[in-house]
């Protein structure tokens, strides 16, 4: 083998001296990034929202191409994009299903980080940076919802920037504000657009954040004990390809839906036309906000059911302190454990309960898995951190671990 | 990998359940066998154009259907001929060079006229109520075909204790069960280009067929290339899932 360089191997290493993209690229998700070798498939859940949030942003990026945002023409044009424009329906059924799919992944992300502890020191920043990523994709997908002008998009604009009324002596203000008026119209849509297409891209900025802070400790790993150097492999090839094998399963569900099932997670309603002076018989926001819409009915005042909707969100960012737990990873905790399921199956309901009516049972349940939802984190977090005497944990990540990867 | 075949097939399977949604009324549908029912259903060509006979001579007086252009209908297996001669019979106001208001003929590219000039005319006309466009009727209601099917057919004379509105209905499928709209589905109705008896049965389902399909024109094709997706994504996946195996085979030694 010849000791000289190829010159493309000069070129590249030219540029790279100058601008190292591809070191930074490889240090981040890389072979030069140690990760623990015992990652379960939980541990792919990271790169798939980052792929949904690229196809949620590549889809976008055409449909607002054929996309009008006016009260008149925003229907229409959605109903354009299905039938006239070249592969519409597949581009709109994808972004619409996609973002029914970030969500799922999303939430298997943050309920992996909750399980295995992936919030506690010295993690917490990159865990806020999680949670404010999830904000900005409840606006994002809120505003989303709105912009093809259908009877749902309307009514659910209305019932959501109402709830901003609710704030003591400038709430009103601020739904005039939102508004750009006095009801969701013209200008509400309008804005709704523009921010709709402004605030992936601070999404994209936070995810930098988000992998940045993941980079000074490196990954939690389902022992949740700190990974040795010789219990660390390089990033590439093995998550690279294992992230690879998770990616083609998780779309051959996501491909079903956008094929076969398009408007299986969609309400009916959302297929006629907004109209101000019909009001639905019932209201539902999209499927992943359900839980937190039971939280807000479940309490009977306005105010305090929004600050409660909110602080449901917003104490996860207390997490970090609220666990009192020396331990990470649940799979250690033996009481913890079965709580934390509980909490799991717990939302579940909750997100039952805000699809009905808010009256009788799912009143009734809504209420009682309210009421769990905060005690969960606010008292048996803190109490049985404290108490509970956790299994041993393993010396180091060791070889017997390496099995529960596979 | 078996696991998750497995439970991908089943989430197919799930997704591809009929919804057999009682209607907001609360009274189980009428569930119908269709042409286009399961993954790879398709549309019967026959029964479309049987359809949109249907919908020319009995439902057109009173519901637009805004979305559907002339030439759309190259679908249901007219050729340009058909559907530029089709497109003669109908009439639109425009301005001619000199701006003054006339009325063309129809071409491919016109779609369904409205066929009241307003919405308070539209009301007028029907006794306060306003026809809706049918374009987007089965995908726009919970139950879809089955709904509109069940609905066409769900006319019956209001139990004792029900008191009908004036001009109103009596259906047990539409949600409050009094409907603007009288029966419009009778035996005759229609008689068809191709021969088929035109028994109520068969208008309510070929008119829910054909606007099945104006509701989603794309379905067809939306389903063939995603059957072809999925065979390109099995294989992605079983490569990746053999790939991923031989480069952790390494840690092992």
């Amino acid at each position: 083998m010849s000791m000289e360089k190829s010159t493309g191997r000069r070129a590249f290493e030219w540029f790279e001296a100058r601008l190292p993209i591809v070191s930074f690229i490889d240090n981040a998700v890389g072979s030069k990034y140690p990760a623990p070798k015992n990652l379960n498939y939980f541990w792919n859940f990271g790169s798939l929202a980052g792929f949904m949030l690229v196809t949620m942003i590549l889809t976008g990026i055409f449909l607002a191409m054929n996309y009008v945002a006016h009260k008149d023409m925003a229907f229409d044009s959605v109903e354009r994009i299905m039938r006239d424009v070249n592969f519409g329906w597949l581009i709109r059924y994808m972004h619409a299903n996609g973002a029914s799919f970030f969500f799922i992944v999303v939430y298997v992300h943050i309920f992996r980080g909750l399980y295995y502890g992936s919030y506690k020191a010295p993690r917490e920043v990159l865990w806020w940076m999680g949670l404010l990523i999830f904000l900005a994709m409840m606006a994002t997908a809120f505003m989303g919802y709105v912009l093809p002008w259908g009877q749902m998009s309307f009514w659910g604009a209305t019932v959501i920037t109402n709830l901003f009324s609710a704030i003591p002596l400038v709430g009103d203000s601020i739904v005039t504000l939102l508004w750009g008026g006095f009801s969701v119209d013209n200008p509400t849509l309008n804005r709704f657009f523009s921010l709709h297409y402004l605030l992936p891209f601070v999404i994209v900025g936070l995810v930098f954040l988000h992998i940045w802070a993941l980079h000074l400790p490196g990954s939690n790993n389902p022992t949740g004990i700190e990974a040795a150097p010789a219990d660390k492999i390089p990033f590439h090839p093995y998550y690279t390809v294992k992230d690879a094998f998770g990616l083609g399963v998780f779309l051959l569900f996501y491909f079903a839906a956008v094929f076969f099932a398009p408007n299986m997670l969609g309400d009916p309603l959302n297929y006629v036309a907004a109209n101000p002076l019909v009001t639905p018989e019932h209201i539902v926001p999209e499927w992943y906000y359900l839980p937190f819409y039971a939280i807000l009915r479940a309490i009977p005042d306005k105010l305090l059911g929004v600050v409660a909707m909110f602080g449901a969100i917003l104490i996860l960012f207390v997490v970090p302190w609220l666990d009192t737990s020396r331990v990470r990873s649940a799979n250690f905790r033996p009481v913890y454990r079965i709580l934390f399921w509980l909490f799991i199956i717990n939302g579940l309901i909750l997100g039952w309960c805000g699809s009905q009516l808010p009256e009788g049972l799912p009143l009734i349940l809504g209420r009682v898995t309210t009421f769990y939802y905060f005690f969960f984190f606010l008292v048996l977090m803190p109490v049985v951190g404290w108490m509970e005497t956790p299994k041993p944990l393993p010396a180091s990540i060791g070889t017997p671990v390496l099995k529960a990867a596979e | 990998m078996k696991k998750i075949i497995l439970a991908a097939t089943a989430a197919l399977a799930i997704a591809q359940a009929p919804a057999a949604f009682a209607a907001e009324s609360g009274h189980p549908l009428m569930e119908q066998k269709w042409t286009f029912d399961g993954a790879l259903g398709k549309f019967d060509r026959l029964q479309l154009q049987r359809g949109l006979q249907i919908y020319r001579e009995v439902c057109a007086s009173c519901h637009s259907l805004k979305y559907i252009a002339f030439r759309h209908l190259e679908a249901l297996g007219y050729n340009e001929e058909q559907l530029k001669a089709l497109a003669l019979e109908y009439e639109y106001p425009d301005i001619d060079d000199e701006g003054s208001d006339i009325t063309r003929k129809g071409t491919p590219a016109d779609h369904f006229p409205n066929p009241y000039p307003n919405e308070k005319f539209a009301r007028a006309s029907n006794n306060g109520q306003l026809p809706p466009d049918l374009s987007l009727m089965t995908k726009a209601r919970e139950g879809g075909p089955n709904y509109l099917y069940s609905l066409l057919l769900g006319y019956e004379d209001a139990p004792a204790g029900v008191t009908v509105g004036d001009g109103m209905h009596y259906n047990k499928y539409f949600s409050g069960g009094q409907i603007g709209m009288a029966k419009q589905i009778n035996e005759d109705a229609v008689t068809f280009a191709d021969g088929t008896k035109a028994t109520e049965p068969q208008m309510a389902q070929d008119i829910t067929a054909f606007l099945t399909w104006t509701a989603e024109p794309k379905m067809e094709i939306r389903r063939s290339t995603g059957f072809r997706v999925m065979i390109y994504m099995f294989i992605f996946t079983l490569l990746a899932y053999f790939l991923k195996r031989r480069i952790w085979a390494r840690l092992e030694k």
